[in-house]
Order: C-alpha cells, then sequence, then structure tokens
C-alpha cells in the first residue's frame, strides 16, 4: 500500500499543493485528474523527493518512498524530453535497467532480455536500431512505457502518458495497465482526458491544489466537485 | 610543430567528447560562462603561488554550482543567470590582476586568444592527462551520463544521485577550458566544444557515434587550421575555429539525413 500524508508543496509565498491525504492499494489504477496548475505533476515530484520545499509523509509498505526508489517506474511529461536526443529505442528502454545494473558494469543478459520482452509486449522491438527522433508520438509514449515494464517496479507513476497519442497506443496502454493490475501493482496516471477512458481507472484523485475529491468514478466526477476543480461547468470541461 | 599538432588532436578528442554532452543537455552557453569564469581563477592562483590551471579549474567550477545555486533557488531563467556569472566573473579576474600583488604578470590576451603554436612540453603532458581522465570517466559511466543527459529527472526519479553526475560534467568542462586555454584561449575555446559535436550530430543517431565522429572532425580542424595558420601567418586559435565551422556548414547543407540542401523540405 501506497500512503500519503500530510504532503504540501510552497514556493515561496505560492501554495502548488495543500494538506494532500490518499492511500492506493495493489492493484490498482488511479487516475489524477485536475485543471492545468492544479498540482498533478507536483504531486508526483514532491512523492518522489524531486521538490525540496515538499513536506510530508509518503510510505510504500511502511517504509519512505524516497528510500526504496528502484521500485518506482516513472513516466515523464513529454515536455520534460528532448526528443531530438541522439539515442536509439533499445538504449532508451534499456536506461531502466541502469541502476540495476550498477556502476563499472555492462547489462547482463537477464537485463537484455528483460528489455527485449518489455520492447516487445509494446510493439517496438523491430524499431529497436531506430532513433527516437524517428517516431510517432504515440511511439515514443510506447518506448517510455517498456522501459517502464522493464523496471519491474511494485509501482508506476506516469505523467500523462496519453498526450499525443493514437488510439492504437491508448488501447495498448490500457491493455498493459490491466496486466499490471493483475500483478498487483500500483498505478497513478495523470490524465486530462475526461471522456469515455475514465471507466478505465479504479479509483479517481480530483485535485487543484489541494484533494477536491477522491473515489470510485461516480463518487468524484459529480457536478459540484467538477465545478470546484475546474471552476467552470460541466459542459465546458467535457468539450 | 611537433607538441603543436599532438596538442591540436588531443584537444579536438577532448573537446568533442566533452562537447557533446553539452549539445545534448543544451548546455552550449555554460561552456562558454565557464571559459570566461575561469578568469576569476587565475590572479588568485598567481597569487597563493599555485598553478594557473588549478585556479582555472576551481573557478570554473564555482561558477557552475553558483549557477546552479541560483536558479534552484529563484524564479530567474537559466540564460541571463549565466551571462551575469560570466560578466561577473571575468570582472573579478580582470579586477583581482591590477589589485593582487604579482598577478599583473599573467598576459591577458595570450589567456583570451591562446597560441598554439608556444605551447610546451608541460603543457602537452597537462592536456595528455586531462584527456585520458575524462576519456576514461565518459568510458566508466557512460551509461549513467546518457541517461541523465536525456532525461534528468527520470533518473533522478530512478534513484539517481543526479547531482554528481551535474558536477562531474562541469568539472570536466572547466577541466578541457583549463586545456584549451594555450591553444585557443577563453573567446575561442566555446568554438572548439561545440563545433565538432554540432557538425557529428548532423551526420549520426547515436551519442557515442557523436563522440567519435565529433573527435576526428575536431582533430582535423586543429591540424588544417594550424597548417593555415602557420602558411598564412593568421592567428592559429582563429584559424582552428574558422576550419571547425566550414566543416560544420558542410554538414548542415549537405548532410544525407538533416541536410538543408538534400532534404528537399522546401520545394518550389
Amino acid at each position: 500500500m501506497l500512503l500519503v500524508q500530510n504532503l504540501s508543496v510552497s514556493y515561496r509565498s505560492f501554495t502548488a499543493l495543500n494538506d494532500v491525504n490518499c492511500t492506493f492499494d495493489a492493484g490498482e489504477l488511479v487516475g489524477i485528474f485536475g485543471p492545468n496548475g492544479s498540482g498533478k505533476s507536483t504531486l508526483i515530484k514532491a512523492m518522489l523527493g524531486l521538490i525540496r520545499s515538499a513536506r510530508g509523509t509518503v510510505l510504500l509498505k511502511g517504509k519512505p518512498l524516497i528510500h526504496q526508489l528502484s521500485q518506482v517506474a516513472y513516466v515523464p511529461q513529454r515536455s520534460q524530453i528532448d526528443w531530438d536526443y541522439p539515442v536509439t529505442v533499445w538504449n532508451v528502454a534499456m536506461m531502466s535497467r541502469t541502476l540495476e545494473t550498477g556502476l563499472f558494469r555492462r547489462p547482463s543478459r537477464q537485463s537484455r532480455e528483460r528489455v527485449k520482452a518489455a520492447l516487445e509486449r509494446v510493439g517496438m522491438y523491430e524499431y529497436r536500431d531506430r532513433s527516437i527522433s524517428d517516431l510517432s508520438g504515440g511511439q515514443q509514449q510506447r518506448v517510455f512505457l517498456a522501459r517502464a515494464l522493464a523496471k519491474e517496479a511494485k509501482l508506476l507513476l506516469l505523467d500523462e502518458p496519453f498526450a499525443a497519442v493514437d488510439r492504437k497506443t491508448e488501447s495498448i496502454m490500457f491493455e498493459i495497465f490491466s496486466e499490471l493490475k493483475a500483478q498487483s501493482k500500483i498505478l497513478l496516471v495523470i490524465s486530462h482526458d475526461l471522456s469515455e477512458t475514465l471507466g478505465h481507472y479504479d479509483r479517481m484523485l480530483l485535485l487543484n491544489k489541494r484533494v477536491i475529491a477522491q473515489g470510485s468514478r461516480h463518487e468524484v466526477m459529480t457536478k459540484d466537485n467538477l465545478l470546484a476543480a475546474y471552476d467552470a461547468p460541466v459542459w465546458s470541461i467535457a468539450a | 610543430m611537433r607538441n603543436a599538432l599532438t596538442m591540436g588532436i588531443l584537444l579536438g578528442v577532448l573537446c568533442a567528447v566533452v562537447g557533446s554532452y553539452m549539445i545534448v543537455q543544451q548546455m552550449g552557453m555554460m561552456g562558454d560562462m565557464i571559459a570566461h569564469s575561469v578568469m576569476a581563477g587565475l590572479p588568485v592562483a598567481v597569487y597563493l603561488r599555485l598553478p594557473l590551471s588549478l585556479g582555472a579549474l576551481v573557478a570554473g567550477v564555482v561558477s557552475a554550482v553558483v549557477l546552479a545555486g541560483i536558479e534552484s533557488q529563484s524564479r530567474l531563467k537559466v540564460d541571463s543567470v549565466m551571462a551575469l556569472i560570466l560578466a561577473s566573473f571575468l570582472a573579478i579576474g580582470t579586477t583581482l590582476v591590477t589589485i593582487l600583488p604579482g598577478a599583473n604578470r599573467i598576459d591577458v590576451i595570450h589567456i583570451l586568444f591562446g597560441n598554439i603554436l608556444g605551447v610546451n612540453r608541460s603543457d602537452l603532458m597537462l592536456t595528455f592527462s586531462i584527456t585520458l581522465i575524462i576519456l576514461i570517466g565518459v568510458w566508466l559511466f557512460y551509461k549513467e551520463l546518457l541517461f541523465y543527459t536525456f532525461d534528468p529527472i527520470g533518473a533522478q526519479a530512478g534513484g539517481m544521485q543526479v547531482r554528481w553526475y551535474y558536477l562531474g560534467i562541469v568539472t570536466a568542462i572547466s577541466l578541457t577550458v583549463v586545456a584549451s586555454l594555450q591553444t585557443v584561449g577563453v573567446l575561442l575555446v566555446i568554438a572548439m566544444l561545440v563545433a565538432p559535436g554540432m557538425t557529428a550530430y548532423l551526420l549520426v543517431k547515436e551519442l557515442h557515434q557523436m563522440m567519435i565522429l565529433g573527435s576526428c572532425l575536431g582533430a582535423f580542424a586543429s591540424v588544417v587550421g594550424m597548417y593555415l595558420s602557420y602558411y598564412l601567418d593568421i592567428p592559429s586559435g582563429s584559424a582552428i575555429v574558422l576550419v571547425a565551422f566550414g566543416l560544420f556548414l558542410l554538414a548542415f547543407l549537405f548532410s544525407p539525413t538533416q541536410g538543408v540542401l538534400t532534404q528537399r523540405r522546401w520545394k518550389l
């Protein structure tokens, strides 16, 4: 179980996240929603200890998460990556094995097999020698998902994985999420998509600098909650 | 001349390897900042009777650490902070040259523009040692540096101590600047750091290929530049940089995959 207690982030006088409390169970796919600037990415980064000013407690199976980062696979937002970087698909996926391999060593055969299996699972193994810059947005996201899969982590945090992806990639991703749930992984996915894909999530977290609501789709996606989070009528958000 | 040629080849390799990391991290101007900032360490080194290279190295690393500190603690953007640090460290250097006893012995013009034809054996040994240390470091930490430079937040989220890799890269840039002072000088070293790597970037698809091809191009530019300097009686640093720029232009226009004239993106 992943436990987040009293998590707050402030930058000088600006409060980015205020007193977030939530729990996530093994085998759960949780969607994190909220408007731009609501603190979704900040929440994930604060949980991982990437933001110094964060205050609060984040425990995975009773121990601080920042001491168990080897159990975490993180897929960053597209905008954080330089897609023109000269690197092949294979080497991007292989990055998942960097810490496991250790300093001064080459990746083991087992590592290479895991990466191969992960790339095959997302349908990108045949592209392994291609440069990452030669791929479409959906293919690039699949490579990052393969990188996360190859880490074989217990907790997967994905920051807007559906941005700039095609339908095929989206359905592959949800299929894979189902498999990971069956393996008792915890999946937290930041998304902006308030359409029919909402049905895939077991639970939802609605944020706007604080937790507006959490629970099932029907508990969270109410008129009042959406108005509180987005400060706009429901029909204009869905549009 | 033999010393100068060996120096040119060593620097071609060293600058291309370190410069490749600067290019992929979009840190090109950081090289310029460090190159100017080393000026602050030279008079201090003379005053304390330490090797000039040590003073330059410490000043270069300190400037990059100051940059990281200001950037992380304020809303200021990195380019403006770099501009301020570059000018401030240069100002500190030129002020200390006039204030500190004995520091006015520093030949500022020589430091700014370099002269590869005046290289002696100890300069050569220093550059050889720096090149060897950096090549071994890159070989040992290649996969970690690849991850860190491609996706620093992902690397940190995975538990990598990214602060050490940042420090490692800025130290490597500072060492490269120290090694290049004699040859091309503070003002032109940035071109040697980025030009061969940029040229290779337009021709290959992986970082290690960029380093290898960049090294060959850098060494070629150094050797050809030196001959041009000798026969045309022009400054050696400028000649080397102009050859490197010429190679970049060729790749920019004619690269099979990314050349402006070979891509036919703008059909009439």
